[in-house]
């Protein structure tokens, strides 16, 4: 019988980019559902009724919600392939560790800088850098946070590199000065196909959140 | 197998330690409690816990694991016997959703709403526990969250289960009683008298003093 498979999400979600590398990586071929989030629609009600949120997998009609969740659930039916999982316990618990720091600090920090001015703004901006640079610390001389191999973690964390233009925009700064191993270790997951076909254009994701910006300042 | 080496720096009355040591006894594993004063915090517990220097921490033969939900899953995957988590990967996603949907939607909300002194805060909290509360009772649909047997989402929600009813009668708010989630109740009950359960449980008369003076601390300072 066929896999059907379906991914409820936007282009633009630093977390539905996690699941859409995930499925990449394991070629498991897919129906992509581009999601209108100010209109949601009856199927993301029915599927995420708790949250409403995207992502949303939907694998033979039963729904997967939360990214890192959907992320380990692909590793473990695909698991014919690319373990995304290290093999030792204590390997994965530091892997999930840092996706579940990621989840709770980056998109919040950067909410506090994008609208905010002044001390607020300059405060939110160093407590962004000081997360990239925890992050930059935890990958030390690997080639991927996985080790030799691209993982759970770096699928955790790569989508956001796509929203570095507009964090580095919003706030001055440049990340290759402040994290340069990190952005090396950006351009050695874009060498994967599963990286460079997945993830938006950086400046496209600006785009976006300048159009956001003006929306939000007109209401 | 080498002698194991295994420590948990911790703080009686934490929901969040109580999960660990729950984990801990499913799987007879030995380990030495290192009591915490998170006023003064240890070295130890900076060296382990850098990032957020929280309790609980699991020390594994000298490598720290942080994060009551990771460090449970971790211990299901290091020592064998009783599985904390389901073997079938869409039984496992759920397990994880409502074990997180625990900490991020209910238990949060249920805090805020004892520990404010806004009372604008405080019916926003209770609603939410509310609405948080009632997508458990839905859920529940067998003894246990994990089916006959108790499992992660069990082992999450002891907040819900001892906590959650401790506070509430300090601050005297109705956010968890039988009348409103019966069956969620009735598995509460179920739960912590379960033997491996009931002895890792915090003292209530203690813990409760304790947070009824941090109630009241709280109030008095707002004055």
């Amino acid at each position: 019988m066929a896999d059907e498979v379906v991914l409820l999400d936007t282009w633009v979600s630093m977390f539905g980019m996690r699941v859409r590398v995930a499925l990449a990586e394991k070629g498991v071929n897919y129906d992509y559902k581009e999601q209108d989030l100010k209109n949601k629609s009856p199927l993301l009600l029915e599927m995420n009724p708790i949250h409403k949120k995207i992502p949303v997998l939907i694998h033979n009609g039963r729904p997967i919600c939360e990214s890192s969740i959907i992320v380990q659930y692909i590793d473990e039916v695909w698991n014919d392939q690319s373990p995304f999982m290290p093999s030792d316990p204590y390997d994965r618990a530091q892997a999930r560790f840092w996706v579940d720091f990621s989840d709770k600090k980056i998109y919040e920090t950067w909410k506090k800088m994008w609208l905010s001015e002044g001390e607020e703004h300059e405060a939110g901006k160093k407590e962004l850098i000081s997360i990239f640079k925890q992050l930059e610390d935890a990958l030390g001389d690997k080639i991927f946070y996985g080790g030799d191999s691209f993982g759970f973690l770096d699928i955790g964390l790569i989508p956001f590199s796509c929203w570095f233009y507009t964090f580095e925009t919003y706030g001055n700064f440049k990340m290759e000065a402040e994290c340069p191993k990190l952005m090396a270790w950006v351009k050695r997951c874009f060498q994967r196909k599963a990286v460079s076909n997945t993830l938006p254009d950086d400046k496209k994701v600006y785009d976006f959140v300048l159009a956001m910006e003006k929306i939000l300042k007109n209401k | 197998m080498a002698e194991e080496d295994v420590k948990l720096l911790g703080v009686v009355g934490s929901p969040f330690v109580c999960r660990v040591q729950i984990a801990l006894k499913l799987k007879g594993v030995e380990y030495k409690f290192v009591t915490q004063d998170l006023q003064n915090k240890s070295e130890e517990l900076l060296k382990y816990n850098p990032i957020h220097k929280k309790v609980p921490v699991l020390v594994h033969n000298e490598r720290p694991i942080n994060e009551s939900l990771v460090i449970v899953e971790y211990i299901d995957e290091a020592w064998k016997g009783k599985s904390i988590l389901p073997a079938d990967p869409y039984q496992r996603a759920l397990a994880r959703f409502w074990a997180k949907f625990i900490d991020d939607k209910v238990f949060g909300a249920a805090w805020k709403s004892v520990f404010t002194v806004n009372e604008e805060e405080r019916e926003k909290n209770v609603k939410e526990t509310h609405e948080g509360l009632q997508f458990l009772e839905d859920e529940l649909k067998d003894k246990f969250f994990g089916g006959e047997e108790y499992g992660l989402v069990d082992i999450a929600a002891v907040n819900i289960a001892f906590w959650v009813p401790l506070v509430q009668e300090v601050a005297g708010l109705q956010l968890f009683t039988n009348e409103k989630f019966p069956k969620l109740y009735k598995w509460s009950q179920e739960f912590l008298s379960q033997p491996t359960i009931e002895e890792c449980l915090p003292p209530r008369d203690p813990i409760f003093a304790f947070f009824k003076g941090r109630y009241e601390s709280l109030l008095a300072s707002a004055k």
